[in-house]
């Protein structure tokens, strides 16, 4: 049945009127963008005086723009570069501490025996039907207050507001259930012989996750780390309600939403700036490729 | 590809040096000019060194440089940081950084209605002195917008703007001999002289704006309402307190139709729907057209699409010229301003956050900030002088001689009014030759009922 499926589907997808279907659409979607990418370098006169199809027959290349958003800061504006460096700060951590924790919840769930295992694992996947921002004014008050019943203090106010620490904890708290979610499922289909016989062998659980789950896992963990690293990197919600309007730790995006003065002036250097920051997604993206096709199909039904 | 990138890569490290040389640098000029002079003028404010005050606010940059540099002896005199936070997220935001408890000390208010949303409810009251500083230096209804409901002052005006402008060629009005109206009878007796000449058509008017067509519409119809009404009745009809098609809003659509749907002012009435706004006021640059009703705003647009300089009224041979003039009461002593305008509340009550909060309030200030350009507010202590541009010298008259100020009343309806049929039915009042009545019907039928 399976692999019906399989040669169907690769009939399907080697077709020719599929590849140039898949041709066309690509290059339609990639159309803005490429235009964007041209108008990013051209100068502020000719953006505003003509469409940047021009440009190829009256090519003006000028890298002002980029220089302009890079490295000038106004009074009140750093410049963009130390947005940038927000964004890995804010970004990396909050890779890193999801797939952490993620991993070992789930080859708990997936290979511990424990009453309530089902019912752990499914309430958290429930929890991913939670609007984010649902949650944004408590766990902010929490973040910014603590947290107190009837004059008893169960989280003291830890004075981290305006610091990274808030978007961190915000965003592992938003990725986890996905994570946990792909990643069980992904262990789950480690097949349970190799379990049962390294248990034969006499590797307790930490052994057996050191030697055999984690190597196996990488691919899982990578793709999910691509899923995670895009959405934080382009998140703007987040990053906006928790950095607590503190220039300090705002990511790239909150200064890219405030590019375009308060009446619309000064919009190309939008344009360079848009490209600033999907540089970063770009190389992540192109490195990690192979793992991110195969990520879309991890967790999926089993074949 | 790889070449231009590890190019690009390479630019970036020596970008960054660069960087961090004229970082250095600029950190150094600052401390330079911190021992202003004239420091005395800010004793009062004394006693706060070392402190910080987050502004909160829609204004960013570049026209937030210019707030940060007029504040910039304050800062350097008193010791205190302003920390100017300009988010477009601002109207969103504000609400989840005040319920979150990481509320902003100062927020710049872009209009009274958000601001009521916060009375009593996070922000604390304007102290005495800025109270003070406020009667004496605002008219009463500036402070009224920046009262809550709940009857408490809490918020300070800040910067302002004006709709009551007609907008001329000074050029065109010399070469024929016409005069400024100071009364709306002179102004309708002006516009029968021009339709009677024949060369020049007296108005121009352009409803078009996308999805919001007609808005315009919705500004002439306020700023009649202000004439031919007092301000108690314009409140009552903002609030719905008196319906849409009451008698006395019935007065004003049919002066507003005096000009509006008059074929000798206008020539084809039903393309004023279909002229954007932006086009509207194009005819007064080139000269077919005496008369353009807009806000300031205008002046930006038929400069830099049309052609068209800003000039003074004096300046009555310059080709292309434009310069407005007061949208006259019915009589002339009857001054009311249609407009908007921003409103400083704090939501702390630290003595920095309030020395901040007066200092916004004084003449001093608002002197400073005006010379700086492209900006103006309604301080009865504003120097004319002091505003280069001469729409915004107009503009700062007709706030500081006003005998009524009134935000603009579509802004403050509910949305299926003021952003829904008060459009729609305006446009169709010139687009389908819609009565005066049927109009005001339909919109008085589409007010929500709660």
């Amino acid at each position: 049945m399976s692999t019906l499926n399989r040669s169907r589907a690769k009939s399907a997808f080697s077709s020719p009127i599929a590849s140039a279907a898949a041709v066309v659409i690509a290059t339609l979607w990639t159309i803005p963008t490429f235009g964007l990418l041209i108008s990013s370098i051209r100068p502020e006169q000719a953006i505003n005086n003509s469409g940047w199809w021009t440009f190829f027959t009256n090519p003006e290349i000028s890298f002002e723009n980029y220089e302009k958003v890079l490295f000038q800061g106004t009074l009140i504006q750093p410049p963009m570069v130390q947005y940038f460096f927000n964004s890995l700060a804010i970004t990396l951590p909050a890779v890193v501490f999801p797939i952490t924790l993620a991993v070992f919840a789930a080859y708990a769930l997936a290979w511990f025996d424990f009453k309530g295992r089902d019912f752990i694992f499914f309430s958290i996947f429930a929890l991913q039907v939670v609007p984010l921002q649902l949650t944004l004014i408590p766990l902010l008050q929490l973040f910014a207050k603590g947290l107190s019943i009837n004059g008893i203090t169960i989280i003291p106010n830890l004075g981290i507001t305006g610091t990274y620490i808030p978007i961190w904890i915000a965003h592992t708290i938003f990725g986890l259930p996905l994570a946990i979610f792909l990643l069980h499922n992904f262990l789950r289909q480690i097949p349970r012989e190799l379990v049962e016989a390294a248990k034969v062998d006499g590797a307790g659980w930490f052994t057996m996750f050191r030697a055999l789950i984690f190597p196996l896992s990488i691919p899982a963990i990578a793709s999910f780390a691509i899923f995670q690293f895009l959405w934080v990197w382009n998140d703007l919600l987040v990053g906006l309600t928790f950095g607590a309007g503190s220039k300090e730790v705002a990511p790239m995006t909150v200064r890219l939403a405030e590019m375009v003065g308060t009446r619309g002036g000064g919009w190309e250097v939008l344009t360079a700036g848009a490209f600033v920051s999907t540089v970063v997604p770009l190389i992540v993206f192109f490195a990690l490729q192979r793992y991110f096709v195969r990520g879309l199909l991890a967790g999926s039904v089993k074949g | 590809m790889s070449i231009f990138r590890r190019r690009a890569m390479g630019l970036g490290a020596i970008a960054v040096a660069a960087l961090l040389v004229l970082s250095a640098c600029s950190s150094e000029s600052d401390t330079a000019t911190g021992g202003a002079e004239n420091c005395e003028a800010y004793a009062e404010y004394a006693g706060n060194e070392g402190t910080t005050v987050e502004i909160y606010t829609t204004i960013i940059s570049p026209e937030a440089d210019l707030f940060v540099e007029s504040l910039q002896e304050f800062m350097d005199c008193t010791g205190i940081t302003v920390n100017w936070n300009g988010s477009q997220e601002f109207e969103a935001q504000i609400s989840v950084r005040v319920e979150g408890g990481t509320a902003p000390d100062l927020a710049i208010f872009p209009q009274p209605g958000l601001l009521a949303k916060f009375a009593g409810n996070g922000l604390v009251a304007a102290p005495a002195k800025v109270a003070e500083s406020v009667d004496a230096n605002y008219s009463p209804d500036w402070k009224a917008y920046g009262t809550g409901p709940d009857g408490v002052f809490y918020a300070a005006p800040l910067g302002a703007n004006v709709k009551s402008f007609v907008w001329y060629s000074p050029k065109t009005f010399a070469d024929n001999g016409w005069s400024i109206p100071t009364t709306w009878p002179e102004l309708l007796a002006l516009s029968d002289e021009i339709a009677a000449g024949g060369a020049v058509q007296p108005w121009c008017a352009g409803f078009g704006s996308g999805d919001a067509t007609g808005w315009v519409g919705t500004d002439w119809m306020e700023d009649l309402m202000l004439r031919f009404n007092d301000a108690a009745t314009y409140d009552a009809w903002v609030s719905h307190d008196i319906a849409f098609n009451d008698p006395k809003v019935q007065t004003v659509i049919d002066e507003a139709a005096k000009i509006l749907k008059n074929p000798d002012y206008v020539g084809d009435v039903a393309s004023i729907a279909t002229t954007t706004f932006q086009e509207g006021g194009a005819g007064i640059v080139d000269g077919t057209c005496a008369m353009h009703r807009q806000a300031s705003f205008i002046g930006g647009i038929l400069a830099a699409d049309y052609g068209a300089t800003i000039v003074n009224p004096e300046d009555t041979d310059v080709e292309g010229g434009i310069t407005t003039f007061y949208f006259p009461g019915v009589s002339a002593d009857q001054r009311p301003a249609l407009g908007g305008g921003e409103f400083v509340g704090a939501f702390s009550d630290r003595p920095e956050v309030q020395a901040v909060q007066h200092y916004l309030t004084t003449a001093d200030w608002n002197n400073k900030k005006a010379a700086l350009g492209g900006w103006f507010s309604a301080h009865k202590g504003l120097d004319t002088a002091n505003v280069a541009d001469p729409v915004n010298k107009v503009a700062v008259e007709i706030l500081q001689n006003a005998t009524v100020f009134r935000f603009d009343a579509s802004d403050v309806m509910p949305a299926a009014v003021g952003a829904g049929s008060f459009w729609k039915e305006m446009t169709a009042w010139v687009a389908e030759n819609k009565s005066n009545k049927a109009v005001l019907d339909a919109i008085e039928a589409s007010w929500p009922t709660e």
